[in-house]
């Protein structure tokens, strides 16, 4: 298509350019309160350029990764664990839901999206999960409620519905049963929506905090995002973890409550930060596959 | 899903397991038949079947049990007694809720602050799609980038930048409009700025994510449109309202039907986490879904949390269903089944 006029491109190009600093410099505020030394934050308050220069916050956090390490451990093997049993699921089902021939489609089918549209909400789930299942302090309340949605189920869907019939037809009169055909022939055509899927599902579990505030109070199995929540309320969750206050061998008293709060926000959240935006398309494309009809 | 839900009501090939399970006597020799024909039919789906199980059983227990919890809001739950010996309470819960003002108060809140962030994200992402089609893709790119970024935070985190702006003794914004002589703004006191507040943050993590949508939506149609309309000499504005954004309608409208099935569901991130859970603040920030987990984890009173989870379950249903009816009356093409 035909493209504007110098002028009308230029100002569109400031109009962007103003758009993404202001959008990109909160970011800036945290990473600069983190690094400005504490009695400088409580005397001219929280800025964009450190007048004091401090590493202090970071130093402190090292001294004593235990925490942070740990919280990694359990967000890395809840995203892990979460997205691999979460991508099998909702490929099965998807698959099943994508086959017109199979009788019982269109019941399956509503079977699965009318969660979408009616819920029994927080309470019932709540209950169901700490008086009967019993999981409170398991790392499986933080992997079982966000294993399947009926909605990654119809990107799925939309994928696997474009697929050629006739191969499962020629698999099925060469023989093949239902399974083979799933894990030898579909999934391995399947990668590229599994690789949006997969991204997808494991964004939601590393962001995941609602179930680790409702489910999870065993420090040892506090995830990263929970890690932030505690911290935001009191930069104390911290200090008071005796772990914590065992290895740092400098006086708490002088602890950078400011700086070492905005400091673990960097730490807990600027990987992935660095990590997600190089997939940014799939995220778009997740949410773009097909329409939403099949 | 276009026909499934709506066929599967009618001719519902599984209501005939149902019919022939029941055996009624009269009927009885034709049900026989019936269930054998159903059986051999199962035993040539097994397979499949199988396969569906995992997400059936899921769906059962995640979704359709909790379905049947609702019945804690017609009790009066304790937690020694369970769900089944509680005591029965009819229609006190909801009494209860609704003779307090916080019924209406964050159904007020919920719905306006939705409808707010729907029109002021989607006419925002609306007019960055279209300017970003307008310039090379060279620099697009950038562009996408940066405004996509606050969507990769979580809510947590941007509660720590909120904090940052807005933290009384210490935030830049209170330091700020101290330097140019002004008073400082008790933030997490003052529930008068919020609705502003809320609606900035919403946008600023959002519109990227959502600009990037229509964007791929304006790439996917044909240049020659385009083309034809600018031999005709039609301005840049013209071929923006008269073509960009009629095609781009099946889009917005399934955005705008998705946003509206969910007018009743709060962000619940996004007002826990910014405001701080602050007291002081609830008249202009609290949501159904605050209040119902305030309810069930601070007051611990789970059988009102319970039916206020009720109550925005069953509008946000008829909702859903509402919105998708007048679509489909207008355009059927557009309604999503």
């Amino acid at each position: 298509m035909g493209k504007s006029s110098k002028l009308q491109q230029s100002s569109i190009h400031i109009l962007f350019i103003v758009l993404s600093i202001v959008v990109v410099l909160p970011f800036l505020l945290v990473i600069a309160v983190s690094l400005t030394d504490e009695k400088t934050l409580t005397a001219y308050g929280y800025q964009f350029i450190p007048r004091v220069f401090s590493a202090d916050a970071y130093r402190y956090m090292f001294e004593s990764p235990e925490v942070l390490l740990r919280a990694y451990g359990v967000t890395l093997l809840v995203t892990v664990a979460g997205t691999l049993s979460g991508l099998l699921v909702t490929a099965m089902t998807a698959y099943v839901v994508s086959r017109q021939d199979y009788r019982y489609n269109r019941l399956t089918t509503f079977y699965v999206f009318f969660t979408m549209l009616f819920s029994g909400g927080l309470v019932p789930s709540y209950i169901l999960i700490t008086q009967y299942l019993h999981l409170k302090d398991s790392l499986l309340a933080l992997i079982l409620p966000v294993l399947l949605s009926p909605f990654n189920v119809i990107v799925m869907k939309g994928f696997l519905s474009k697929l050629p019939f006739e191969i499962v037809e020629s698999a099925k009169i060469d023989g093949a049963r239902e399974f083979n055909i799933f894990f030898r022939i579909i999934l391995p055509l399947s990668t590229p929506a599994l690789a949006t899927l997969g991204l997808l599902i494991s964004f939601a579990y590393w962001n995941e905090w609602f179930n680790a505030m409702l489910y999870i109070d065993d420090p040892n199995k506090v995830p990263l995002q929970l890690l932030l929540v505690r911290t935001l309320n009191s930069i104390e969750f911290l200090t008071s973890n005796s772990e914590f206050s065992q290895q740092v061998g400098i006086d708490l008293a002088d602890f950078p409550n400011n700086s070492a709060r905005m400091a673990i926000a960097v730490l807990a959240g600027g990987p992935m930060l660095v990590v997600f935006p190089f997939f940014q398309r799939f995220f778009v494309k997740g949410l773009t596959v097909g329409s939403l009809k099949g | 899903m276009k026909k499934s839900s709506t066929l599967a009501l009618e001719d519902g090939s599984g209501s005939e397991i149902r019919t022939s399970d029941a055996g009624r006597p009269a009927a009885g020799r034709k049900s026989k038949s019936l269930v054998r024909k159903e059986l051999g039919h199962m035993k040539r789906n097994r397979e499949l079947m199988l396969l569906s199980a995992p997400g059936i059983l899921y769906q059962l227990i995640f979704a359709y049990l909790p379905m049947v919890g609702l019945i804690i809001a017609f009790k009066n739950y304790r937690y020694d007694l369970g769900m089944f010996g509680s005591k029965w309470v009819g229609l006190d819960n909801f009494k209860y809720l609704f003779s307090t003002d916080a019924a209406w108060r964050i159904t007020r809140n919920t719905v306006l602050y939705n409808l707010g962030y729907m029109l002021i994200t989607t006419i925002a992402a609306l007019l960055l799609a279209v300017l970003l089609n307008e310039i090379k893709a060279k620099w697009t790119r950038f562009y996408q980038t940066a405004l996509f970024l606050p969507h990769f935070l979580s809510w947590v985190l941007v509660g720590y930048i909120a904090y940052a702006f807005l933290n009384h003794a210490d935030g830049f914004i209170n330091r700020t409009l101290e330097a140019l002589g002004m008073a400082p703004v008790s933030w997490y006191q003052d529930s008068d700025p919020w609705p502003f507040i809320l609606i900035l943050v919403h946008l600023w993590k959002a519109v990227g994510f959502t600009t990037l949508i229509y964007f791929a939506g304006i790439m996917g149609i044909s240049g020659d449109y385009y083309e034809a309309a600018r031999i005709d000499g039609a301005t840049k504005r013209q071929m923006a309202m008269k073509i960009t954004v009629p095609l781009l309608s099946p889009l917005i409208v399934i955005m705008l039907i998705l946003s509206i099935g969910n007018m009743f569901r709060g962000d619940f991130g996004l007002h826990y986490f910014i405001p701080n859970n602050s007291g002081f603040l609830f008249s202009s920030t609290d949501v159904i879904d605050t209040y119902v987990y305030r309810a069930l984890r601070e007051v611990g009173n789970v059988s009102m949390s319970a039916a206020t989870g009720l109550y925005q379950s069953v509008v946000g249903f008829v909702l859903v269903l509402l919105a998708n009816g007048i679509v489909r009356r207008i355009n059927p093409d557009h309604s999503m089944w």
